[in-house]
Formats: C-alpha cells, sequence, structure tokens
C-alpha cells in the first residue's frame, strides 16, 4: 500500500520557497496590535485574469457611465443615468422615476436583498472576492504600488531601506498616483447627480457649488485611506457584510478551501522525508498562497471571517501543483461537505467542527486519496457547477426573477397621468347667500409626459354640482378644462357648490374624473363633499 | 472571576465574562479604531469650546464662536426679512387689483396673508375664516361691508365699530325693545317677516302684521325686501347667512336687544404692505367679488 507513494516527483528545485508568515495567522493574532503591513504578492492565473476583467467592468462602469448622453426631448435633461435631486427626479436611461414612484427604488433593493442570498448561497462571498468596490479599489491602488516599488519582496526591502532619494520618488509617486485616483472617484460620485460635462468644467473653473468640492473631498479622503491604508482592516473591522454573509453560508456554498485531505502533512523537505519512506502530502509548504494573500491569512487554517474568498491563492497554489506535475486544486473552489467527505475518505474522523477546522490534519493518511496510478482515487468528490443546482438556489432566482419581472411590468404599464384629490377640512363646506353648500378641493394634476397637456375635470356621482377655479371670475360650470405643462405638477383649487335640494346626505362620496383631452388618458379619483349636519334626515 | 482562559474553539483569550455558557472573546481591537475614538474625544472638546457647552447657575458658556441657536435663529429670520424687503416695498407701492394681477406678487401676497391671518385673525373668525355666531365667515359670499378688494382692505385696516380708528366703519342698530322703540307684538310680527323674507317657516297672518312695520323701521338700513344696504353696513335679511342665527328665537333676540361686533383697528399694526396681503388671502377665500365700476 505504502508503494503508490514511492511514485517517483519531479524534481521540486523548480519551486520558489517563499519566505512569507501569515501576520494573521492563528498563532500570530495578538491581544491587541497596530496593523500589520501585509504586502501581497501578484498572482498569475485564472483568477486574477478574471478579476482584471472584473475590474476592468466595474471601474468603467462607475467612471464612464455619468458621460453616457440619452436624448430626452427638449427641455429635458439629455444625461444617461441623473439622480436629479433639485427637481426630484431620477433618470435611467428610458427610464424616469418621479419621487411618488419611490416603490421602484424599494423594489430594487428587494432584489439586491434577494440578489445577496443567490449570490452568496452559490458562489459564497463572490461578492467580496470580486466587485466589492473595498476590493476593486485595492487592487487598484496595488497596481500602483506594484508600479513604483516593485512585487513584494522589492516592497518589504524597500519598507526596511533608509530613506534615501529614490526611496522618497517612489513613495512620492505612489502617493501621488493614489491621490490622482481618489479624487477621479469623488469626481466620478459627483457627475451622477449633475450635467456631468458642465460640472466638470464648473468643477475646475471654481463655479461649482461648495457641497460638490465637499463631496470630493470627502470621497478622495476615504478612497486614499481606504485603499491605501487600511485596506483588509475596512473588511475585517468595519464592514457589516461579512458576518451578514457568513451567516447566510451552509454546508454546500461554494468557499475557497485548502484541501487538506490531500495536502497533509505538509512538508518543506518533501524530498528528503519520502526518501526515507515518510509518507506525506501534496503541500509542500512553499507559502505561495500565503504570500499573494491580500487579507494577510493562511487559507491552510481554515475557514475564516476575513478571507474574502479572491480565489488568488488558488492561482498561487495551482502555479505550484502544475510545476510539481500535481493536479490543480490543492486550493479550490469547494465545498464544506464535499470538503468534509474527502477529509473523511482520508482517514480524519470527528465533528464536522473537527474537520473544517484544522484539529484533524494529523489524521489524514494521504495515501488514502490516491490510487495505485498515483491519481486520485474516483471515491474523491469534486466541486462543480451540478453542486450549485439546489432548491434553495433555484427558490432565490425565482423570487429574484420574479421580482424584476413585476417591476418591469409595473414599469411597462405605469400611468403619465397621476391625481391627487385633498378636499378641505377647514372650513369643511360654505353655506352660500342663496342656500347652496360650496366645498373646496385641492387638485394634483402630474402630467409625467414630455408635452404640455389638457385635462377635463368633471364630477362623477354629484350630479348638478357646479365648479370653478378659485380666484377664477367665470362662472361656475359642471367641467372645467385645465392645461399641465409638460413633466410637470399643477396644484388647483377648486369650489364645487351644490344646490342645497339635490343633497341628502350630510356626506356624499363621489369622484373626480380627469382626462386628457388628447389621446383620453383618463384616472377617477373619489372623494366626499361635506354639507351640514342637518340635512341628512 | 476575571482570570484569563483561551477559548479551545477560537484560541482567543476570553475576558472571564460569562453567559449562560457564552463567553466574551477577547479579541484585540484595531489600534486605528482607538485613534478613532481619541479623535471623536478631540472633536468633542472642540465642540465644547466652539459652541455653547456647559450649563451654568445662569445660561451656559457661549463657545468662542458665540453662535446659539435662538441666535441663529435671529439672524435667519433678519436675513429672511431683509430678503422680503424687496417684495414687502412693491406690495406697498402697488395697487391691490395690480396686485392680484400679477401671479407672482398675488402668490406672494396670499402666502404672506395666509399667515398673517394665523396670527392675527383666527382668534375671532377661526383658523379657516369660517367665522361663528357673532364672527363673520370669510369664505361665503355676503359681505356686510363689500366683499371687493377695496372695502376689504378697508374692513381690515380700520376695523369695526371701534373708538381707536376715526376711519372706523360704524353702524349702530338700535335695541328697539330694550329702548321700547317697538312693543312685543310688534317684535314678533317683525320677526315672523324676516322669516319670510329668508323664505323659513312663519306664521303667515303675523308677517303681514309686521310688514309695515318692518317697512316703517327697518328698510332704511337693511333695504327693500330686506336684501341689505352694505353703505350702512346693514345685512342681508333675504339670503341663507345670518351672523347671529337665522331662527325665530336669535332674530327676535337680535331686534331687541341687538348684539354689535368690533373689530379692530389693524393698519397701524400690521402696516400697508401687511394689509394688502390679508385682504388678497381673505378675498381668495373663494367670496371675493369684483369692484363694482363706478
Amino acid at each position: 500500500m505504502t508503494t503508490t507513494l514511492e511514485k517517483p516527483r519531479p524534481a521540486e528545485a523548480g519551486i520558489e520557497k517563499f519566505d512569507a508568515e501569515a501576520v494573521n495567522s492563528k498563532e500570530n493574532r495578538s491581544l491587541y496590535e497596530a496593523r500589520k503591513k501585509i504586502h501581497p504578492k501578484r498572482a498569475d492565473g485564472f483568477f486574477r485574469r478574471f478579476k482584471w476583467w472584473i475590474m476592468a467592468l466595474t471601474l468603467g462602469i462607475y467612471y464612464l457611465t455619468p458621460w453616457i448622453r440619452w436624448d430626452r426631448g427638449s427641455g429635458a435633461p439629455d444625461q444617461a443615468v441623473l439622480v436629479d435631486m433639485a427637481n426630484r427626479r431620477f433618470y435611467f436611461f428610458f427610464i424616469e422615476i418621479w419621487p411618488h414612484e419611490f416603490f421602484y427604488v424599494a423594489g430594487l433593493l428587494v432584489m439586491a436583498g434577494i440578489g445577496l442570498f443567490l449570490v452568496t448561497s452559490t458562489l459564497g462571498r463572490a461578492w467580496c472576492g470580486y466587485t466589492c468596490p473595498q476590493t476593486v479599489w485595492v487592487d487598484l491602488f496595488l497596481v500602483v504600488e506594484r508600479y513604483f516599488e516593485g512585487d513584494r519582496n522589492a516592497r518589504i526591502k524597500l519598507d526596511a531601506a533608509p530613506w534615501s532619494g529614490s526611496k522618497i520618488t517612489k513613495r512620492v509617486s505612489k502617493h501621488v498616483v493614489w491621490l490622482l485616483i481618489g479624487i477621479a472617484t469623488g469626481g466620478a460620485w459627483i457627475f451622477y447627480f449633475a450635467d456631468a460635462p458642465t460640472l466638470f468644467v464648473d468643477l475646475f473653473n471654481g463655479n461649482a457649488i461648495p457641497e460638490a468640492y465637499i463631496t470630493v473631498a470627502i470621497l478622495t479622503a476615504t478612497t486614499y485611506v481606504f485603499g491605501g491604508f487600511m485596506r483588509e482592516q475596512v473588511c475585517t473591522y468595519m464592514c457589516p457584510w461579512p458576518r451578514i454573509q457568513a451567516a447566510m453560508l451552509d454546508e454546500h456554498s461554494l468557499t475557497v478551501t485548502y484541501n487538506g485531505w490531500r495536502g497533509e502533512p505538509r512538508s518543506r523537505h518533501a524530498k528528503r522525508l519520502r526518501a526515507k519512506g515518510e509518507i506525506i502530502g501534496d503541500c509542500v509548504d512553499c507559502n505561495a498562497c500565503v504570500a499573494v494573500c491580500p487579507m494577510g491569512i493562511d487559507i491552510r487554517d481554515g475557514q475564516q471571517m476575513e478571507c474574502i474568498t479572491c480565489a488568488l491563492c488558488i492561482d498561487a497554489c495551482d502555479g505550484v501543483m502544475s510545476k510539481l506535475g500535481l493536479e490543480k486544486g490543492l486550493i479550490a473552489y469547494s465545498t464544506l461537505d464535499d470538503f468534509s467527505a474527502n477529509m473523511q475518505l482520508a482517514g480524519a474522523s470527528g465533528s464536522m467542527t473537527d474537520i473544517t477546522g484544522t484539529k484533524v490534519f494529523d489524521q489524514v493518511q494521504p495515501q488514502r486519496v490516491r490510487g495505485a496510478d498515483g491519481g486520485l482515487v474516483d471515491a474523491i468528490r469534486t466541486t462543480d457547477w451540478r453542486t450549485l443546482m439546489r432548491l434553495r438556489n433555484y427558490l432565490y432566482a425565482v423570487i429574484y426573477g420574479g421580482i424584476g419581472l413585476a417591476l418591469l411590468v409595473v414599469l411597462a404599464l405605469r400611468d403619465t397621468l397621476e391625481v391627487n384629490v385633498l378636499p378641505s377640512r377647514n372650513p369643511l363646506y360654505v353655506t352660500l347667500s342663496d342656500g347652496s353648500i360650496r366645498n373646496g378641493y385641492e387638485i394634483k394634476i402630474l402630467n409625467m409626459r414630455g408635452e404640455t397637456r389638457q385635462f377635463w375635470i368633471e364630477t362623477e356621482g354629484l350630479p348638478g354640482a357646479v365648479m370653478k377655479l378659485a380666484g377664477s371670475e367665470n362662472k361656475a360650470t359642471d367641467s372645467l378644462l385645465v392645461e399641465v405643462p409638460a413633466d410637470r405638477l399643477r396644484a388647483l383649487k377648486l369650489f364645487v357648490t351644490m344646490p342645497l335640494d339635490a343633497l341628502s346626505e350630510s356626506r356624499t362620496q363621489f369622484s373626480f374624473r380627469i382626462t386628457a383631452l388628447r389621446g383620453a388618458e383618463t384616472t377617477s379619483t373619489a372623494t366626499r363633499f361635506e354639507a351640514p349636519p342637518e340635512i341628512s334626515k | 472571576m476575571s482570570e484569563n482562559e483561551i477559548d479551545e474553539t477560537t484560541g482567543v483569550d476570553t475576558t472571564g465574562h460569562e453567559w449562560d455558557g457564552i463567553k466574551e472573546l477577547n479579541n484585540p481591537l484595531p489600534r486605528w479604531w482607538l485613534w478613532t475614538f481619541y479623535a471623536t474625544i478631540v472633536f468633542a472638546v472642540g465642540y465644547m469650546l466652539y459652541y455653547p457647552a456647559i450649563p451654568l447657575l445662569q445660561g451656559s458658556t457661549m463657545g468662542i464662536s458665540g453662535q446659539t441657536n435662538r441666535l441663529q435663529l435671529k439672524n435667519e429670520m433678519a436675513a429672511v426679512n431683509e430678503a422680503r424687503q424687496e417684495q414687502v416695498a412693491l406690495l406697498r407701492e402697488s395697487d391691490l387689483e395690480t396686485i392680484q394681477g400679477s401671479e407672482q406678487m398675488a402668490r406672494f401676497a396670499s402666502a404672506g396673508g395666509a399667515s398673517l391671518f394665523k396670527v392675527y385673525c383666527t382668534q375671532c373668525h377661526g383658523s379657516g375664516a369660517a367665522g361663528g355666531p357673532g364672527y363673520p365667515n370669510l369664505n361665503d359670499d355676503d359681505w356686510l361691508w363689500g366683499g371687493d378688494l377695496e372695502s376689504i382692505y378697508t374692513s381690515i385696516a380700520h376695523g369695526i365699530r371701534n373708538s381707536e380708528d376715526d376711519d372706523a366703519r360704524d353702524s349702530q342698530m338700535p335695541a328697539f325693545g330694550a329702548d321700547g322703540i317697538l312693543d312685543l307684538d310688534q317684535i314678533g310680527a317683525v320677526t315672523e317677516y324676516v322669516l319670510k323674507l329668508s323664505g323659513q317657516e312663519h306664521d303667515a297672518a303675523l308677517a303681514q302684521t309686521g310688514q309695515p312695520v318692518f317697512e316703517e323701521n327697518c328698510v332704511a338700513c337693511h333695504g327693500e325686501g330686506g336684501l341689505g344696504d352694505r353703505e350702512f353696513g346693514g345685512p342681508n335679511l333675504a339670503d341663507a347667512i345670518s351672523l347671529y342665527g337665522n331662527t325665530r328665537a336669535t332674530i327676535r333676540a337680535q331686534i331687541i336687544r341687538p348684539q354689535q361686533g368690533v373689530m379692530p383697528p389693524w393698519v397701524d399694526r400690521l402696516g400697508e404692505a401687511g394689509i394688502k396681503q390679508l385682504a388678497i388671502y381673505v378675498h381668495g377665500l373663494g367670496g371675493g367679488e369684483k369692484a363694482k365700476p363706478e
């Protein structure tokens, strides 16, 4: 049985061993400490390339969106995405949201919540590892840092080196570029709230409002500090997300996993030990996974709150494994369920906590997961897309899609006319000299079209009623024609008068019907007509 | 009790605090957090020095800024008044028709009038200007002294039946009963006649007796057929609105010993512009009339 392990392995000479220490590894966590600087090494591989694309996409969306133009005709802004605070309007391409339609935003927030459930239960902390602005901007800041100061080892050396002309040059250039990125970040934010080209010019001329400069300054400061200095501290100590997400993960969620069942027992001296006939695992303890980790943890400690699942350790380890001629995936996306099954296969026993922790690593017998040909045995569970296909995820997907569809339907069918009627309550009614009763109403007509429209106002269920606008010299009539400018709300004060003998109740329910002169869009709003209590017998 | 012990699962110190088996871990606090905490303390000290903060027996420390909420309010109110000066001056100079004709001026006047009304007028006329027994309803179309802008202006500016303003509107209804001008039978008959005028249930025979009494004693002020005369502030008795009530008892009481309302003059207190704003507001409540051509 031990013979299988005698299989000769390719030389390990080509594998670089890093003198890396996980600054946040378990034994290094002190009671109370200042932040220890992490120097992530550049990783190469599938996930790193994937993350470059994600970075380009997310930063591109963020910086460029305000510059997209969208023609809405004259009088309306031509910016595709615009939050118009002054006019209380939100524009998103062909969609225009009014304040009273804010439930769309509530709907989007519900979708975002369900989306979080969906993504977390299927892909684990994918948000943290790939798309979170903190992750993306830290990545960007690291690119700058690497450009000026070199990769991990060079940076460590530079930190230790005494101050010199070249050190100052490197540091100053780095911080200047960081600050420029910060300014660009803060600058891009405010473009979402005003016409971007105009504001851009105003910002440089000094003509923009103080709030714009203050916002840019605050966001510049936060970008610079969070991206340059605080980095992983933001995730670990400031962000509630990791804790919320941790609560939503289950044993079937994807996590970045060190597959100890084939890695243990790890050794730096694999060749020598193996020559002595000792059985050892695949992990050569090269610390590549630690060197690339932006969070400063050792993934081999098991599941940790600090891990943002950026998967760079997978890239690092895969590179090592392929140089060793071993299967990739010593560190891989896996689920706790698969992991513990494989651990048991490798001879580890104990509770789920024991297995998913690092406690039972010394029970691992790697020869149990290797077949006669030296490859991994078939009984090993591998995690693939089929793992994601489970009821919980389907349910989330259906709810997510359902809400999205409902919002789209509501959006497609929404009215471009909105009417609000507020009966006057003080006084409720006025007796006129001829004995007739007059009620006052405030009617708000919202014309949500880009054209001026005329509307007929009529009463329904109040025969004999005549009306006139407050302040109008005209004779009261049974209907009124009013004009509402494009994209505006018009509030009208209206008096409705009823002859006393036409009323039989002290309160009569009726409706105002508002109909567009052209297009005949119509809406009916219920209200009431108040009269003296004496008349209801 | 507070012996340090290491939690097995996490390998972290515990604080020694335990609730039903749940132990509090003594995880390290990041140092920047501590610095943030110190920064808030520094901010608080600065704030305390800058703004009024420490209560004393009389008032409080004033802070080096000298800013208080009251002072801020005062300054802001002054700034608002300052900003309104131009509009107010324009109101003072323009005549009422011009103000009403300009959309912008009318809106300003009406809003200002509404707030003046709430402060100075609601005590008698009610917050909705609906009045009550003895206090005229300003929403309806029945006016004792006229419902065009100019008449409303005069009523507000100089008031009614007051001794402070020589231009106050004045009218006196004699106490026909109390002063013995009419005897009770005559008063009863006139009451029936007034009920008849406003189209209510009445004793036809008595009303017929009352008609000549009315014509002899009342027409001078209340006009032919009781239609009223705004020149003398004589109320219209034939319509559905009455100031002191439209029942037999209230009409009778009013003839015997009339109540007469008093309104103070406002022009000295609220100024020309204020009265104009009130006139525009009251005119717009629903009963405003057009000025009669001279």
